[in-house]
């Protein structure tokens, strides 16, 4: 298990390091001067050429790197060049509207998806299993951000229940602010719950077919005892694996979300930041997230390797 | 599975599904209106930061004009020069020398005395060579500042310049302080009716009543701008009432359904916003007069301002607003006609048109428009290659580099056709006619002679056929019916709530 971990951990290093180096070089090829995007068109050069030397971007690219990989290796992560502010901070403010954003949609998808799977596996080729099957279909099919417009057209123009959009801040309370979470939770889990619904129904399908299942049906336990203690935490192997995946899918999908319901989040700041051309935000929030994506798949991998000794013993 | 529980899912579907439609089917739910003393303004754009004197992003002035720092002088609803934090002033008849007579009584928000130190401190910052300001020429006429007494301050320009009271209107020169000027991106303090309070990033900037400030008080005590970049958010944040204003809104399309709505009032003003079909003259075969001449003809300005504005806009014939003094129709000059286009392309050695590309930067207004004359310009030979950009790029690319042969833009900044006079602009433009002109006007002070000269600087613009000249951009605002006070036309790009009330 030990020597597992460490892999693990090497792995996530290095990804992290060619993350730093593809980030830079990307940003470093696309043209776009972010003192000339602050100063706009009737800036004067000289006055251009001053804010380029405060922003630091008169030094040449390796001091630039390095600086910037040295910084966060001591946890400093930068200033903002448009928001003048340190990126550490500006991203810990949107991760407490993300975080809990992918974490109220995770638990939903899985909270919808899970059951809806074993539902369907139980019924399959009947009218349950066809309407799980169907609502599948759809919510795959539906594009996330016209579901959100959707919402927002029922519950908040329509019926007043929520704002559309914004958020009141954590200081507000936490009862708004979940409450500002919620819709855009449901327009984020809709799709993930859709796919997960799938992958939990054939995995149970294909646990139902085993034959200690057949044994346990054969003394004679009642259907839902099967599902529940025998099928379910066999199923739940490749279920986890997708649920790691898809976390990776509601970071990207908060990006568009966020966008909808106007929610400063990461997302919505790292957008900003692109049309800004504010490169070390850009550069440490990419970073950040290529570094959560892999430590929650190693995370993943590690609960999979707990849930069933195969994968440790044969790596 | 028993019958039962299929037929009860089955219910709870339908159940579902009718209470869908009933909710759809309902009318909204509109909010009782009292007598409010808070204003919720909505903004496409979330400022970067919250300094007038150190970005152009007219976001910061949308937020700060007027309401939370003042210029020496400000401009109104009208466009005019009004008393700022100088209630008055006088000219020397050379008009070399500018002499400010602050208010009595003004302070900034950290109670601190406003006095000509500040203002000193404030012009040579802004002209300083350090300075990072993004209109740092508006202050390349100044010679030097005194501060003789407190109440007084003194500007000496090296040369006439007959925009300098216009010019110091501007957020750009703002008054700031020298013991806050350093922190004011994330916490400004200035001297207007309002202070700031907090800024939620991504959402909202907050200011309140500045209950110390010395003119007269406004009837809000607090003003939330709200930022929405999306446009079916933005629809959606005014129907769900919370947004009681949204200036320079620009989802055109959505602006009907306001109209037919009695909760909501819809005002189109006007805007400094010239939209021009950027030329690079200086480019083959741009260089060529017939050929601008001949583009001109090409393009149907009606049709232009139907397509992208949905009817909401004015034509324009040279570079400079309807609604200005001084204004000079040149809209006839090039009557939309494709013969003659095709008769001034075979004239200049091209009858079979040629090839080109049209860099399009991100605004809506920008890429549709940008379809619509590649459309019109391919009836006539012209084969348009139409090329979206993002912003930093094309301010790197096109605008900086120059590389481009044809572009599209508003210039948002007002009484700006000087930059047709300025070397090395982007157009390539060089004519000593229109410089001539434009040194005539920095020396004239008298309004009726400066309308004159401005009628003669768009006459040669439009003579040259420098750009295409297409349209202004309507300033449109959607909001409560009871709210009362919003500029209708935006002069500068400001949302000055000073006067907002609701009824």
């Amino acid at each position: 298990m030990l020597a597992f971990l460490v892999r693990r951990l090497l792995t996530l290093a290095l990804t992290a390091w060619l993350a730093t180096l593809v980030v830079f070089a990307v940003l470093e090829a696309i043209p776009g001067d972010p003192a000339l995007v602050m100063l706009g068109t009737s800036a004067q050069p000289e006055a251009v050429a001053a804010l380029r030397a405060q922003m630091g971007l008169d030094r040449p690219w390796p001091v630039r790197y390095a600086g910037w990989v040295g910084g966060m290796l001591h946890g400093d992560f930068g200033t903002s060049l448009t928001y003048a502010r340190p990126v550490a901070g500006l991203v810990a403010d949107r991760l407490a509207i993300t975080l809990p954003l992918a974490g109220l949609a995770l638990l939903l998808s899985a909270g919808i998806a899970i059951p809806l799977g074993l539902f369907a596996a139980g019924r399959q080729g009947r009218a349950g299993d066809w309407a799980v099957m169907a609502f599948g279909q759809m919510g795959i099919a539906v594009p996330g951000f016209w579901f959100a417009i959707l919402l927002i057209l029922l519950f908040s123009v329509r019926l007043g229940w929520f704002s559309a959009g914004g958020f009141p801040g954590w200081e507000a309370g936490a009862g708004p602010a979940l409450k500002a979470l919620l819709l855009p939770a449901v327009a984020l889990a809709l799709p993930e719950a859709a796919i997960l619904a799938r992958i939990t129904r054939t995995a149970a399908l294909d646990t139902l077919r085993e034959e200690y299942v057949r044994t346990a049906v054969a003394k004679g336990l009642p259907r839902r005892v099967v599902l529940r203690r025998h099928v379910l935490p066999n199923a739940l192997i490749p279920v986890a694996t997708i649920l790691g995946l898809q976390f990776s899918f509601l970071v990207a999908g908060a990006v568009v979300v966020e966008n909808v319901f106007t929610l400063p989040g990461l997302g919505r700041l790292l957008y900003q930041a692109i049309g800004q051309h504010d490169l070390i935000v850009v550069q440490s929030v990419v970073v950040l997230l290529a570094v959560t994506v892999v430590a929650v798949n190693a995370l993943v991998d590690i609960a999979c390797a707990a849930i069933d000794p195969r994968p440790r013993v044969q790596a | 599975m028993p019958n039962r529980q299929r037929r009860a899912a089955l219910a709870i579907t339908m159940g579902a599904v009718l209470g869908l439609a009933g909710a759809l089917a309902a009318g909204p739910v509109l909010a009782q209106a009292a007598l409010r003393t808070d204003l919720v303004v909505g903004m496409r754009l979330e400022p970067p930061h919250l300094d007038p004197t150190a970005g152009a992003a007219a976001a910061i002035d949308e937020v700060t004009y007027a309401n939370l720092f003042e210029p020496l002088t400000r401009i109104d609803a009208e466009g005019k020069v009004v008393p700022g934090l100088a209630e008055k002033w006088e000219v020397s008849a050379d008009g070399l020398t500018y002499t400010f007579h602050l208010r009595k009584g003004a302070k900034f928000h950290d109670g601190t005395d406003a006095d000509s130190a500040d203002v000193k401190f404030s012009l040579d910052r802004a002209r300083g060579a350090e300075s990072v300001n993004a209109q740092k020429g508006y202050f390349a006429a100044i010679a030097g500042v005194e501060a003789p007494d407190a109440r007084t301050v003194v500007v000496t320009l090296s040369r006439p310049d007959g925009l300098f009271l216009f010019h110091m209107a501007s957020g750009d020169a703002a008054i700031v302080a020298p013991e806050s000027a350093g922190a004011n991106k994330q916490t400004p303090v200035g001297t207007g009716p309002f202070k700031f309070e907090r800024w939620v990033a991504g959402d909202r900037v907050v200011l309140v009543r500045n209950p110390d400030y010395d003119g007269a008080k406004p009837a809000l005590e607090r003003v939330t701008f709200r930022f929405i970049s999306d446009p079916a958010a933005q629809v959606a944040a005014l129907k769900a009432g919370d947004i009681d204003s949204f200036p320079q809104f620009d989802t055109y399309e959505a602006l009907p359904q306001f109209r037919d709505d009695g909760a909501f009032t819809v005002m189109v003003g006007t805007t400094e916003g010239e939209t021009i079909l950027g030329t690079n003259n200086a480019r083959k075969p741009f260089d060529d007069l017939r050929v601008r001449r001949a583009m001109a003809h090409a393009i149907d300005r009606k049709t232009l301002i139907d397509g992208v504005l949905f009817g909401n806009g004015a034509a324009i014939g040279s570079h400079f607003p309807p609604h200005r003094a001084g204004y000079v129709d040149l809209t006839g000059l090039y009557p939309y006609d494709p013969d003659k286009t095709k008769a001034l392309l075979a004239e200049a050695g091209l009858p079979d048109g040629f090839e080109t590309t049209l860099r399009l930067p991100p605004p809506i207004y920008a890429r549709r428009s940008g379809e619509l004359i590649a459309a019109m310009l391919a009836e006539v030979g012209i084969r348009v290659k139409v090329e979206p950009m993002e912003w930093a790029p094309w301010l790197e690319q096109v605008f900086k580099g120059k590389d481009y042969d044809l572009t599209l833009i508003a210039h948002t900044e007002p009484l700006d056709i000087d930059i047709y006079g300025r070397p090395d602009y982007y157009f390539n433009y060089r004519s000593e006619r229109f410089n001539a002109v434009g040194a005539e006007l920095d020396r004239t002070q008298d309004s009726a002679k400066r309308n004159a000269l401005y009628g003669e600087q768009q006459r040669i613009l439009a003579e040259d056929a420098v750009n295409g000249f297409l349209f202004m951009l309507p300033s449109a605002t959607v909001q409560k019916s009871a709210v009362q006070g919003m500029w209708v036309n935006r002069p500068i790009q400001a949302n000055d709530v000073t006067g907002v009330r609701w009824k």
